[in-house]
């Protein structure tokens, strides 16, 4: 299948995210909640892509301990750092609309809410862990084994919270007969909007690291193993491979590899 | 509970998509200066290569 450039895909996700935003508004109806409801098209699709992300991030760090190819040990790290944007988005616009709803910021005895905040805090935890190891190969593989048993947590924990016993926090699709078909086109398209948003960033973000390894082989390449390599901006850059043979995925990690 | 009136609900919506777009836009600002970087870098090492090209070796950089 043929991967749109990232600038056809970054103009598709205004696209749809502004034809979203224009139905929450213009076209979908008020329910009982009245006007604040329109928060609900926001923050529902962040909260689902950020817990989609994280499990995304599992299945990358899956297929990099199975293959040993960092561009999986990479993908891993941005899903799980677009995830966690996304996550600081969710708990903002969750908090607001408690405080309008039910005149507070944060209910601690709401299960919905104290579960999403301890799986961001969990993955919050990953940036310290990985950063701990010097070592890029322990690093990748650390991190990856956290992905992993931390992304299978994500939906037991999504399953735990749906067989607990809702206290105040609504279910979106659980009431019988679901949301009525105006509204539900309209989650629909703010979801896709929110997803292609999310994938076009972990593009985008994947493109950027791949530049500033291709520029460490560049510096490498015409300075000479006298000069050791500065490691321009790969700090963050997971995976980034001492050897010139794993160096491959720089050429285009957002390409699928089979 | 009773719905909010549109004035007081309205100041509600209106932030939570703003912090949402804010936090979009602090993000994307971010990676613009890591790709302002990333280009600049470049025109060192452009430089570099220049200077090895016109035979002048590997000067300190």
């Amino acid at each position: 299948m043929k991967v749109p450039s990232l600038r056809a895909q970054a103009a598709a996700t205004v696209a749809i995210l502004a034809a979203g935003f224009t139905l929450v508004f213009f076209y979908a109806p008020l329910d009982t909640e009245g006007f604040i409801q329109k928060i609900f098209y926001l923050h529902v699709p962040l909260a689902i892509c950020s817990l989609a992300g994280f499990v995304v991030a599992g299945i990358h760090a899956i297929r990099h301990l199975r293959s040993g190819d960092p561009v999986h040990d990479a993908r891993s790290y941005v899903s799980i750092h677009l995830s966690v944007i996304f996550g600081i988005a969710v708990l903002a616009t969750g908090s607001i609309w408690a405080r309008a709803q039910w005149g507070k910021w944060w209910v601690w005895d709401e299960p919905t809410l104290v579960s999403f905040l301890i799986v961001f805090l969990l993955y919050v935890t990953y940036y310290p862990l990985r950063y701990a190891i010097e070592d890029r190969e322990r690093q990748a593989r650390y991190a990856s084994v956290f992905a992993i048993t931390a992304g299978a947590f994500v939906p037991l924990n999504f399953l735990a919270v749906r067989l607990a016993d809702p206290l105040i926090h609504p279910r979106t699709f659980s009431s019988a007969g679901g949301l009525p078909g105006s509204m539900l086109l309209t989650f629909v398209v703010c979801l896709a909007g929110i997803a292609l948003l999310w994938l076009s960033l972990v593009r985008f973000e994947l493109t950027a690291k791949s530049a500033s390894a291709k520029l460490a082989r560049l510096r490498r390449a015409l300075e000479g193993e006298a000069h050791p390599p500065p490691l321009a901006g790969s700090r963050i850059a997971p995976g980034l491979p001492s050897r010139t043979a794993s160096a491959s995925w720089m050429n285009d990690p957002t390409t699928p590899r089979s | 509970m009773p719905a909010l009136p549109l004035d007081e609900a309205g100041k509600y919506v209106a932030a939570a998509y703003v912090v949402f777009v804010a936090l979009i836009l602090v993000y994307v600002a971010i990676m613009a200066a890591k790709l302002e970087r990333i280009q600049r870098e470049l025109g060192e090492l452009a430089d570099l290569a220049e200077q090895k090209h016109s035979g002048g070796g590997v000067s300190d950089v």
